[in-house]
């Protein structure tokens, strides 16, 4: 497994590099110059002209991506044309939130969809399936931020339990942490809701009608372990499969949750790098974007070992 | 006794917490901080930043008068080429160093290369020194009667006073040392761009005497700690975070937001800048039609500001037509020049226009999706311009695309454009030499480059004018210059009143988003 791992690794090299030269080739094809936005409203075309020069801007294409690509070579993602800090810096500063952001969606996503999809399985048919296939055909439809404000009008404005916006640190407290935390993240994850208690239903109940479901319960096994210990187990695979999607596909929700909450993570700082056409950040967060995305699918692959053993690398 | 020990443990607590909370403004500012160098950019937020850090020789106050602020007092020689100052007493940079003139000398000479205003200043003079620690004099070629106005500049780029080593850094480069000797200190290591920004009171600040106005008058600070929230910028979070009382202040609110702010609890809308915005589009002179002067005066009369000023703030009282290119209400400003455009009727319009020679040359509009302040008036712009005659193209794009394409100077089918709107406050056009739009130097104008060497010329005659009536009238004929040869069309103008909890009063009245004279009484 060892090497699979490596090779895995590996190949995110290429994946990088294609990567690489994709965002460095449509960010310069888009509209928009970043020495005109630094300048300023009231500046004048030769003062934009010496920002761009500055910038390095004023050098051919191809020698600004080998100026870009050796120093990424080399680990230096480069410097923000606004901050004037490391891109990397940046992402450091702002991964905290948007990993707190994603851990505690994922946490609820799972937490409250495997059991009601285990659930809606065992129960096929029922009041409580379609309730859970209704909830789910919601989940899907209502917009992130739509939810967002109706729940900031009720829990926040109505009810005055929790902030309407904003981040703490964990260091600064456990308690304003989950207190700023808990309304984007149940906003967040209502959409993965939906999405794993479906394909948990699907696969589990599956699974019941599989043959050695039939025996579990002939030998007299409670239901609880047919449906944990056979039903469920035997349907993990696909399930961590959604899981993992949710995971990437989370990378794109957090950017209008941090929109709406106030969260200064790193949804909202590539946005403002892509309005600011802070080439340097964009280039560097969507690299760091794609490795998370490669090392995801590829903790998802290895977890398939421990979950079926018949799986073997 | 131990629940009442308990008890007063807490009520002590909470006590300490409230006067904590009443030290520290909590700021939604208009936009996000992400250039600290206010000589380097001509950004309103780095502007806002450099009056929080830094100190300025002179002020304007809110009836546009400019007042002194660093300067004690100043002199000039009866050929009125030589301009001597002398620094107030008691001024000192947050590292502790005293202010000199050398610091000044070094300043001025930087914002004399970057400010468009301040070039014009640096081209009279010959040079600037600094005979004393605490005095500075500038030596002109040939008398001008701009040199207060520009030294009191409200707007960018003000020409702040920093450190000799730090105003050395050559104009191009942006600065990485941000001491200055205003009223707060900037925490650099609080600061996390597109977070937030934080400021503390500078404790050693000597204000003036006088009553805070505008830029000018004392700077009195009454709170211990300033936070800039960067991260709050949508318009209805920003007016729940308000109504909550997570924020103490919107420095400039989405109209569409204040009638939700009118209702909520423990919030007022206070109107601190009664100058305001004017709105402006700007035709490109460059390229077909607007290259000819008859089609800009088409459509200067197809394009009258009340439909601009209803559809884009919408709030009656919060706007007024202007008939002036200058800031309304301010001492350049007049009707003089505006009949073309505030007499007209579409009529005279389609008139115009058919008599102008117009080809049916497509005009291309850029519509910023993304900038809920202007947004509206291209739309606007496009239906007036299409009822007038004119074939219309309105493109729509972020706003920063806006910025970037009007740079450019090619024709609008690669990569150009004819028309584009947006807004100055007050002190960025009240005045001919402040004025961006109002310039006729071609390629060396700001965007749409008009050429004109009689414009030129009257502004010039402006700069070396050192009587006020002779300022006066030449201000008026620079106007109806500007409008006969149709440098752009004003479109009226807005005030955007701030919203702020109930406890947060002493806001200073007049131009610039300043901090000083704010206090914050308990919740």
């Amino acid at each position: 497994m060892y090497r699979f791992i490596f090779k895995r690794l590996l190949s995110t090299i290429p994946v990088l590099l294609v990567v690489a030269v994709l965002v460095f080739s449509l960010l310069r094809l888009t509209p928009g110059d970043p020495a005109a936005i630094m300048a300023g409203d009231a500046a004048n075309a030769e003062q934009i002209e010496r920002i761009r020069a500055g910038l390095g801007l004023d050098k051919p294409i191809v020698a600004q991506f080998g100026i870009w690509l050796g120093r990424v070579v080399r680990g230096d993602l480069g410097e923000s044309f606004y901050f004037r800090i490391g891109v990397a810096e940046l992402i450091r500063q702002r991964l905290e939130p948007s990993f707190a952001l994603a851990t505690l969606t994922i946490l609820i996503a799972v937490l409250v969809s495997v059991p009601l999809g285990v659930l809606a399985a065992w129960r096929f048919g029922g009041w409580f399936d379609r309730a859970l296939m209704g909830f789910s055909v919601m989940g899907f439809s209502v917009p992130v931020f739509v939810l967002a404000y109706l729940l900031i009008w009720l829990v926040s404005l109505k009810l005055g339990w929790l902030p309407v916006q904003g981040y703490r640190r964990i260091a600064d407290g456990f308690m304003p942490f989950i207190q700023h935390l808990i309304l984007p993240a149940i906003t967040l994850s209502v959409i993965y809701v939906a999405l794993i208690a479906r394909v948990t239903r699907a696969s589990v109940l599956e699974a019941l009608g599989e043959d050695y479901i039939r025996t579990a319960r002939a030998k007299g096994l409670s239901e609880m372990r047919v449906l944990v210990r056979h039903a469920l187990a035997n349907a993990a695979v696909p399930i961590a499969t959604v899981i993992g999607i949710g995971i990437a596909i989370l990378i794109g929700g957090v950017v209008v949750t941090e929109s709406v909450y106030a969260i200064p993570g790193l949804g909202r700082l590539t946005v403002d790098a892509v309005l600011a056409r802070d080439f340097p950040t964009i280039q560097g967060v969507i690299l760091f974007f794609s490795f998370v995305y490669v090392l995801v699918n590829l903790l998802i692959d290895v977890s398939y070992v421990f979950l079926d053993p018949r799986i073997r690398y | 006794m131990r629940a009442l020990l308990v008890l007063a443990t807490t009520a002590a607590a909470a006590l300490t917490a409230l006067g904590a909370n009443a030290q520290v403004l909590r700021v939604v500012p208009h936009s996000n901080l992400n250039i600290l160098d206010p000589i380097w950019t001509t950004q309103y937020m780095a502007r806002n930043h450099g009056y929080m850090v830094y100190d300025t020789l002179f002020g304007t106050d809110e009836k546009s008068r400019v007042q002194p602020q660093m300067v004690d007092k100043w002199s000039t020689s009866p050929d009125q080429r030589l301009w001597s100052f002398t620094l107030r007493p008691g001024l000192a940079f947050h590292d502790g160093a005293p202010v000199t003139g050398e610091d000044v000398v070094a300043s001025l000479s930087r914002w004399g290369k970057r400010d468009a205003m301040g070039q014009k200043l640096m081209s009279f003079v010959e040079r600037m020194d600094a005979p004393a620690p605490n005095q500075f004099r500038i030596f002109l070629r040939e008398p001008c009667g701009f040199v207060l106005e520009a030294l009191g500049k409200p707007s960018s780029n003000v020409p702040f006073i920093m450190p000799k080593r730090v105003a050395d850094t050559p104009a191009d480069k942006q600065i990485d040392d941000y001491v200055g000797s205003g009223p707060y200190i900037f925490k650099r290591d609080e600061f996390k761009p597109g977070d937030r920004a934080v400021y503390l009171k500078n404790n050693k600040y000597v204000p003036r005497k006088e009553t805070p106005s505008g830029t000018a008058g004392g700077k009195l600070v009454y709170v211990e700690r300033v936070e800039w929230n960067l991260a709050l910028r949508d318009a209805q979070a920003q007016v729940n975070a308000l109504a909550k009382g997570e924020v103490d202040v919107l420095e400039r609110p989405a109209f569409e937001s204040y009638e939700q702010l009118k209702q909520a609890s423990g919030v007022v809308l206070v109107n601190k800048d009664p100058l305001g915005f004017q709105y402006m589009c700007r035709f490109n002179h460059l390229h077909p039609p607007f290259n000819n002067p008859k089609v800009r005066q088409a459509a200067l009369a197809a394009l009258p500001q009340e439909p601009f000023l209803r559809a884009q703030v919408g709030i009656k009282e919060f706007y007024h037509s202007c008939a002036s290119m200058f800031t309304c209400n301010t001492p350049y400003a007049s009707a003089k020049g505006s009949d073309v455009q505030s007499k007209s009727s579409m009529k005279k319009a389609q008139e115009l226009l058919k008599s102008s020679g117009y080809d049916g040359t497509s005009v291309l509009i850029m519509k910023p999706t993304d900038l809920a302040a202007i947004q509206k008036l291209p739309d606007v712009a496009a239906q007036l311009l299409r009822q007038a005659g004119f074939k219309v193209d309105l493109q729509a794009m972020d706003w920063n695309t806006v910025v970037s394409r009007r740079a450019k100077k090619e024709p609008p089918a690669q990569g150009g454009w004819n028309v584009f709107c947006t807004a100055w406050v007050a002190p960025d056009i009240w005045n001919p030499l402040s004025n961006a739009a109002i310039g006729g130097a071609g390629e060396k104008s700001w965007f749409g480059w008009p050429t004109d060497a009689e414009l030129e010329k009257l502004r010039d005659d402006f700069a070396r004018a050192t009587e006020e009536p002779k300022k006066k009238a030449l201000a008026e004929a620079i106007q109806a210059r500007a409008f006969e040869i149709g440098t752009h069309a004003p479109l009226g103008e807005y005030v955007n009143p701030l919203a702020a909890r109930k406890n947060v009063t002493g806001w200073v009245i007049g131009p610039g988003d300043v901090y000083w004279n704010v206090k914050k009484n308990g919740d």
